[in-house]
């Protein structure tokens, strides 16, 4: 049955709470830029988890006051951060040994698109005039070991993100572990994707009407 | 005796001739070495590649010395930030090639180039367009990409300490590319806030030993590329 009801399902914060429930105590993580950064914001009391910027910073802390940035400590964002008691700088070939040599546990990033196989897009419309910039995207979801993509469950205009096939220049292909976005919790299996978890007043219906590819319940 | 301080900030960068390849420290603001690029504005070599992370922001810095038409190619994997205005026009009207990289794998071939490793096999970029074109190999079960090491007749780094053997440290998250570029050179000029005399750096603390550097001059108070932008600087000023 097809409703054109709306269902918003979760805020963002909430989808990032969810996120960061999931990382373990002692976790290694890189968080991308914009909303993946929200999860730093809801690790549960009494887990200590180190957050990892490839521009050289393993330790990062909350960004400081304003007016107090150091304009040379810094996230992969460009934006000021802090370093926690006990953390390290390194030059980049060190950070991305840390990222494409396993190191890093969790890595969470936004995405254009997801594949019910698991391929990402998040770098590029691949429009024609436009300026390609990667950055580290491609290295982390070569190397972390679990990639989480938190995200919108549909564009602004209404469009599917999880698809069948990506039309957008890939990211990875098959690197993408689990999706979380404000309609559902989905993990990416040898079987397909599986629904885990949906935000109140979703249904299978409803979920897979704003999905373009098959999800199993 | 070695004595590889060097008086000014001209005379760091004085030999560097057109057509040459130039790495340039930085990610961002933090570590790019601004004086000594605008020393080489001033001093005006032309059909440069330049191996950098981004292409500067507002009129000041990498973005100047693009902006001034000295830049025939960027080599570099995030070429527009917030501030980076220059770059995206002249990629737009045809003006300057790009040669996009994976972050990663930008900084591995800069390592690969300082350390004798002409080539190694990296899983980023598999099954996508930075790929297309490049040799592939399966190892195990996975597809690697084939990628080249980068070197570089000139790098252009920015530390916070040096001495007169050109041991270097650097500030924070200002290290990024800089060790690495370091090694990857033939002609290395680092641009220091401080220089101590010999010993005045704990040997533990080094962080690119002095073999790598070939020059070192002294800025005593480098500016803040966010703060011009800022300010709506231009150089030359």
């Amino acid at each position: 049955m097809v409703s054109n009801q709306l269902i918003t399902g979760w805020e963002m914060y909430e989808v990032a709470r969810l996120v960061a429930l999931d990382i373990p105590d002692g976790s290694y993580v890189n968080l991308g830029i914009g909303i993946p950064e929200l999860v730093a914001d809801y690790v549960p009391e009494g887990r200590e988890v180190i957050y990892h910027t490839e521009n050289g910073l393993l330790g990062m802390g909350p960004a400081p006051e304003s007016g107090t940035g150091d304009p040379e400590l810094i996230n992969a964002g460009k934006k000021c951060v802090t370093a926690i008691p006990g953390a390290c700088f390194f030059h980049h070939a060190d950070s991305f040994t840390m990222i494409r040599g396993g190191h890093i546990d969790y890595c969470i990033l936004g995405s254009l698109q997801v594949s019910e196989n698991g391929d990402l897009a998040n770098w590029s419309t691949g429009e024609a005039g436009a300026i390609p910039a990667v950055g580290g995207a491609m290295d982390l979801v070569a190397g972390a070991k679990n990639i989480f993509i938190i995200s919108q469950h549909n564009t602004k205009t209404g469009e599917a993100k999880i698809v069948k096939a990506c039309s957008y220049p890939l990211t990875g292909k098959g690197v993408v572990n689990r999706i979380y976005t404000n309609l559902a919790v989905i993990d990416v299996t040898s079987a397909g994707l599986v629904v885990r978890k949906m935000a109140p007043g979703v249904t299978p219906d409803y979920l897979q009407q704003h999905t373009e590819a098959t999800l199993h319940f | 005796m070695i004595n590889k301080i060097v008086r000014t900030v001209d005379e760091a960068v004085s030999d560097i001739f057109d057509g040459a390849t130039v790495m340039i420290s930085g990610f961002g603001e933090a570590g790019s070495p601004i004086e000594l690029i605008h020393a080489l504005i001033d001093q005006g070599a032309r059909n440069l590649t330049i191996v950098s992370n981004n292409t500067g922001s507002g009129h000041v810095g990498l973005a100047a010395l693009i902006a001034n038409r000295q830049v025939r190619k960027m080599i570099c994997s995030f070429p527009r930030t917030a501030n980076s205005k220059v770059f995206p026009e002249l990629y737009k009207n045809g003006e300057i090639e790009l040669e996009l990289v994976p972050q990663g794998t930008l900084a591995e071939r800069i390592r690969a180039g300082g350390a004798g490793i002409p080539a190694f096999y990296t899983p980023a970029a598999v099954n996508t367009p930075l790929a297309e074109g490049k040799e592939t190999r399966m190892f195990g079960n996975h597809t690697y990409v084939m990628e080249y090491a980068l070197k570089a007749d000139f790098a252009l780094v920015k530390c916070r300490v040096a001495d007169r053997y050109g041991n270097l440290v650097y500030n924070k998250t200002a290290r990024n590319f800089g060790p690495i570029m370091c090694t990857a050179a033939k002609h290395t000029i680092a641009q220091a806030a401080e220089i101590v005399d010999l010993g005045g750096i704990d040997p533990e603390t080094v962080v690119t030993p002095g073999i790598f550097v070939n020059r070192v001059v002294h800025v005593a108070n480098p500016a803040a590329e966010s703060q011009l932008v800022a300010e709506n600087r231009r150089y030359p000023w």
